[in-house]
Formats: structure tokens, sequence, C-alpha cells
């Protein structure tokens, strides 16, 4: 087994970029005044001539980038999730995805787990945005290891991707020494047959601990880790519709446009069964320490217990 | 540039005018007031200062045009086929179905179109890019951009101009089609733009103006641009929106109407009599 590692993913991120620029002189990285934040800084301090600060003007970098990026660079440009995927859709839209500018949008301080900052900075939206946009890729990684093969995927295609960053230190999932990261696939983290959780992001672990606590009490889930948004693995969907006939969903934003959506447009298009949409209720969140967040709002494993058992009427 | 050589553009511009008004007539839609303002510029551009290679228009070390104001493009979509980035024969399909010239520029449709654009504000971010990119690699092509001066009105031509500036962008040449009309009416009535040139030098500009319908004037303003060193350029052209086309000439419900038939008539006739007069043919 690889090092269990207690790590947020914009960290991992930050030392995946720096990794990764060894080996590629395209990579470039900006930043909109947030570089200590989004661990930009890591980068920065590695790669000073690599690194251009924007300034708070979040339109302008995304312009930036694929200005670059129609010049053979690999810009990863970097902000909160909020100012990332909102202020600077369009420009995400229609100068990066239409011409499908090889520019990655990494968006930090995604969900609820911002914590104290409150509504305005907590980003629930950014997955539904960002999925609404054809040429886009939408990754959200669960841990530091899959941040990691994450980024080395993301550099490896070529086109735009959106990159989902936790703020919140998380304990890794995956570091289990087969863990690879397949862009666009699925990972079956424990098998069963009663009901079938998917979960992206910091819920991937915390629907692990709850399928273990279920399995003592006689209930086999099967939990999926869908790390990749778009393209999302119907297969894996699908499989699991079919073989577990329900299908519960948690991530860490809106639960309109995001995975569970993305999960029930396959379930209803090709394998129709009963699901449940679980994460943040179309509502804002508001100010507080990070875990009492997602306790409150139902993101952790004693809450992802309660939702599945609800959801089988246990 | 000789008489011989100043004429020659003259000719190229008249025709790129007669190309865009037939494209717009033909597709019953488009921008015909700033396509006329602005062909003069594209001309120059394309024809005397731009490192270009309309067999090679991904060449590397190329000269970058970035259209911000995108609606602009059937002009410049006139003069990037005379030139030989495609041919003229695709011209007359301008925003058909299925057709390589879109109703705004499409970098991967289009040969010779560098960025994609039409969301006014944008491409002078993207320009900022080229440039930047430029710098990093330490290569020597310079990007031009053209902004409408309604354009300006966008928050983010603002934060492009700074960064342009605080990134002593000298391989950066804006130029601002001030043709002083935009939808809703006169650039001065809807969002005040004046005084332009302080503005400009105020973000760190380095400003020129010139008569953009002038091609000796344009060409001192380009080259004088090309000559500053540290900072951006930025050159202020003094235009006629729907130049050419007496009855559209600064006149605001041209902006984005496309001709009927009575008025393309006229127009091209117009267009066709200036060719002449000017001892060219299509």
């Amino acid at each position: 087994m690889a090092e269990k590692v207690v790590k947020a993913t914009r960290e991992s991120f930050g030392e995946a970029l720096c990794e990764l620029a060894k080996t590629n002189e395209n990579i470039v990285v900006l930043d909109a005044d947030l570089a200590a934040a989004t661990k930009t800084s890591i980068f920065q301090k590695a790669y000073p001539d690599r690194f251009i600060d924007c300034g708070i003007a979040e339109g302008n970098m995304m312009g930036v980038a694929a200005g670059l990026a129609a010049c053979g660079k690999i810009p990863f440009a970097a902000s909160f999730a909020m100012f990332a995927t909102g202020r600077a859709f369009e420009q995400i839209r229609n100068s990066i995805a239409y011409p499908k500018l090889n520019v990655k949008i990494a968006g930090s301080h995604a969900g609820i787990s911002t914590g104290e900052d409150g509504a305005t900075h907590q980003c629930l939206e950014d997955i539904a945005i960002m999925r609404a946009i054809p040429n886009m890729t939408v990754i959200n990684p669960s841990d530091h290891y899959e941040m990691l093969g994450a980024v080395k995927a993301a550099l490896e295609l070529d086109g735009p991707v959106y990159l989902r960053l936790g703020r919140l230190a998380v304990e890794s999932v995956n570091n289990n020494d087969d863990y690879k990261f397949e862009l666009g696939k699925g990972i079956t983290l424990r098998e069963g047959n009663d009901v079938t959780v998917i979960a992206t992001g910091l819920l991937v672990r915390e629907a692990v601990i709850a399928a273990d606590s279920l399995k003592a009490q006689g209930i086999n889930a099967r939990v999926i880790n869908i790390h990749t948004i778009k393209p999302i693995d119907e297969d894996i969907i699908v499989k699991a519709a079919k073989e577990t006939g329900k299908i519960i969903t948690f991530e860490e934003h809106n639960v309109i446009g995001g995975l569970g959506d993305a999960v029930a447009s396959v379930v209803a298009q090709k394998c129709p069964v009963q699901m449940k949409k679980c994460g943040i209720q179309d509502r804002f969140g508001y100010s507080g320490p990070a875990k009492e967040l997602l306790e409150i709002f139902g993101c952790t494993a004693e809450g992802v217990e309660r939702q599945i058992k609800e959801f089988l009427g246990k | 540039m000789n008489s011989n050589e100043k004429l020659e553009l003259e000719i190229l511009a008249c025709k790129a005018r007669i190309y865009a008004l037939e494209g717009i007539f033909n597709a019953k839609s488009g921008h015909p007031g700033g396509s006329l303002s602005a062909a003069d510029i594209y001309t120059y551009l394309y024809y005397k200062e731009m490192n270009v290679d309309p067999a090679n228009p991904d060449m590397p070390n190329r000269d970058r045009f970035v259209l911000s104001k995108g609606h602009c493009c059937p002009s410049l979509y006139a003069v990037l086929a005379m030139k030989g980035f495609f041919p003229v024969e695709e011209l007359p399909r301008l925003r058909k179905v299925g057709a390589m010239l879109q109703g705004h520029p499409d970098m991967k449709s289009t040969p010779g179109i560098d960025m994609s654009s039409g969301s006014l504000g944008q491409g002078v971010s993207a320009a900022c890019g080229m440039a930047l990119a430029g710098k990093l690699d330490g290569k020597d092509y310079r990007v031009y951009t053209l902004l409408g001066d309604g354009e300006c009105e966008e928050g983010q031509v603002w934060e492009a101009l700074m960064f342009a500036s605080h990134n002593d962008l000298d391989n950066l040449t804006v130029i601002i089609d001030s043709n002083g009309l935009q939808i809703d009416g006169p650039v001065e009535e809807v969002g005040g733009l004046e005084p332009l040139d302080k503005k400009l030098e105020a973000f760190g500009f380095e400003v020129f103006k010139m008569d953009g319908h002038n091609f000796d004037e344009i060409e001192a303003a380009v080259t004088a641009a090309k000559n500053v060193t540290g900072k951006p350029s930025a050159i202020i052209a003094k235009t006629v929106k729907g130049k050419g086309v007496s009855y559209m000439e600064n006149q605001v419900n041209w902006h984005g109407a496309a001709p009927n038939a009575e008025q393309y008539e006229v127009g091209r006739n117009e267009l066709l009599e200036q060719l002449k007069a000017l001892g060219g043919e299509l």
C-alpha cells in the first residue's frame, strides 16, 4: 500500500504541476491573485519564469490562457471555482472551449467545505456549468493520489479540461498499489448488489466508510468512484443499474446539474432504476468550519449511511 | 510607400468592401457598417505589414491578428481570400449552413484566422496571451488586434490593457476602429468612451492616431507603433462606419443590417464605380 496521505487536493495539484513541468516545458501556470490559496504558489516558487499572475481579472486570465494555447503553450489557469467557472464562464466557453484550445482550468475551494468564507465563495455550481460546455472534460478527484493522476491525464489530453480542487485536507482513499487513473473510467471500490452508491470528490471516502458500516448491518452496497464527470463512464453505471436496481449519488455540489444529474441522465436513457440524488439540495451555504458544514449538509460517512438507509427504507 | 503601392492597396480594400457587401447580401444578415470601416486596416496589415504565408497559415513565427470585434469579419475574410488563404469562391457563402466562413471568426474552420472571436472584449485578451507566448519563447513575431470603439465599454478590454502594459508586451499593437457608432447609437451617447487616448496612455500604452482610410497615415502609425519598446502600443483609427457606400456612411442603423436587393444594387454600383476610378477590376 502507498502511504496514507491527509492532504487537500489543491496542494496535490500544485505538486503535480511542478513534477510534470520538469519534463514538459510547454506548461505555464496562470493565477488570479490566489496563488497562495490555489497552491499554484508551489509552481510559482519552482518555476517563476513560467508563472503569470494575472491579477484579480479572471475573464482576462482565461483569454490570455487561450492566446498562450493558440501559440503552443499548455496553460493551467487557476482561481477559486466560483470565479473561474462563474465569473469567467463565457470566456471559457467562447475563447477556450469553442476553438478547443489546450487550456486546463483549475477551480479551487469548490464545495461547501470551503467553510468560513461562506456562500459567496462556496461554489456549488461549477460542475453543472462546465459539463454544459461542448469540448469540455470535467474531473473531480477524490484525494491526493487521484489528483496526481488527474493532472497528468489532463496534460496528456489535447483540449480543455476542468479540474475541481478542494480546500480541505482529506485522507486518501486511493492509496492501493494497483490504483490507476483512467480518464472517463469509474472505479468500483466495494462490491455489492443491494444498492449502488456513486460518489465523487471528498464524498468517495465517506461512501466507502458508510458502505463498510452497512456491510456489518447486512446491507451490501456497491461503491463507485466517479472522478471524471464528463465524459462519464456509462458502462459502469448501466452495469450497476442492472445488477443492483437502485442508485444513490453523493456530491459536494448542487444536486442540480452535477454528478447526480449526470448519472440520472445515463440511467434514465439506458436502464431506468430508482435513484436518489444527495448533495446540496438547491440552496446556498453559509459560514462555518468545513467539517461542521459537511456534517450539517449530510456529506460525512454518517450522513451518507443515513441517506442510504432512508433510500432503502431501512 | 510609393503611389503605385498605395493605389494597389486602395484597389484591394475596395474589392474587399465589394466582397463583404455581397456576402452580407447573400446571407441576408451580417454587419456592413464595421466591415466597411475596417477594410483598409485589414488590407494594410495583410498586404504590407504582417509576416504571414497563405500556403502555411500555421507557420509558428508568423505575425498574428486577432479580430476582437469579430462581427466585422466579412471584409477580413475577403482580404484573407484575396491573399490566398482560401478560395474567393467561399466568400459568397458567408453565414450559410456548412460554410467555412462563420458569422463570427472560427479559427478551426477558416485558414488564416488566428483566433475565434466575436464575444466582445475577449479577443484582446487572447492577443495578450499570444504576445506573452512570443516573449516567453523569445520569438520576434508581432501581434495585432482590432477592437471596436463601442467594444471598449467591455470591462475585460481594460483588464487586458492593464495586463499588456504590466507585462511590457511591446510586441502587441492594439488598434481601435473608432467609427463612433454602436448598435444603440453614437458611442459618446451610449457609453462615453472619451478621452480614449488619455485612458490608453493612463493604462501604459504609447498611443498613436491615424485616419483609418488613408494608407500613408496607416503606414506611419503602424510603423511608429512597431518601434515602441518596453510597453505596448495602441492606434486610434478614425474611421467612417459604412465607408464607401453613401447611404450607409455614419448611419447607426447599418451596424448589423443586410441591404435588400435594391439597396445592394446601389451600394455595389457605388463601390464598382470607386474601383473603376482606381483603375481596378474584380
